[in-house]
């Protein structure tokens, strides 16, 4: 039977979508990720999103490896383009 | 346990840790366990002027929990190997 972290397997070495708590988004090449959904990202982009007097601001940091503790991640999917 | 092993493979090099409530420290990981609570050494505050009562702190532990992101080297990580290990701990988490 195949419960939905199988299904996450296939996302190895490929690049994902990871949205985050705190209007805070990641993509990057999925290395690894466990139960509990802490991931290790490659190339990764993080966009952090912030409202600036009522005007949305965001923001992006890069980083050649960085590992994203579970707690944090609200989903994970394949990116849009 | 993927990551508490990736961790130790990662001790006595420099990462920079992001925490919850935005304090980034760059250090020495000098140990992790289960949970993967760290020790750093030699500890500095990349936005120390923002966080200025860090600045006399040089070793610190850090409750797993509040970990947002630790950001690493590219060369720290065998990423075949690592691909390989997450593969394996699916499989042996379906049981």
């Amino acid at each position: 039977m195949d419960t939905p972290l199988d299904l996450l397997k296939l996302n190895l070495d490929e690049k994902v979508f990871v949205k985050l708590r705190g209007a805070r988004e990641m993509t990057g090449v999925l290395q690894a990720f466990d139960s509990h959904c802490n991931i290790v990202l490659s190339n990764a982009t993080e966009t952090i999103y912030e409202l600036v007097d009522g005007e949305l601001k965001s923001s992006t940091k890069g980083s050649e490896m960085v590992f994203v503790r579970g707690d944090s991640v609200t989903l994970i999917t394949t990116p849009s383009d | 346990m993927l990551f508490f092993s990736f961790f130790k493979t990662l001790v006595d090099q420099e990462v920079t840790v992001e925490l919850k409530n935005d304090i980034e420290l760059k250090g020495t990981l000098k140990s992790v366990d289960q949970f993967l609570n760290l020790k750093l050494d030699n500890i500095s505050c990349s936005n120390e002027s923002k966080y200025p009562h860090l600045s006399s702190v040089r070793n610190i532990f850090i409750r797993g929990s509040t970990v947002r992101y630790v950001y690493l080297n590219k060369n720290m990580v065998d990423t075949n190997l690592l691909q390989d290990a997450a593969r394996r701990e699916a499989m042996s988490a379906r049981k």
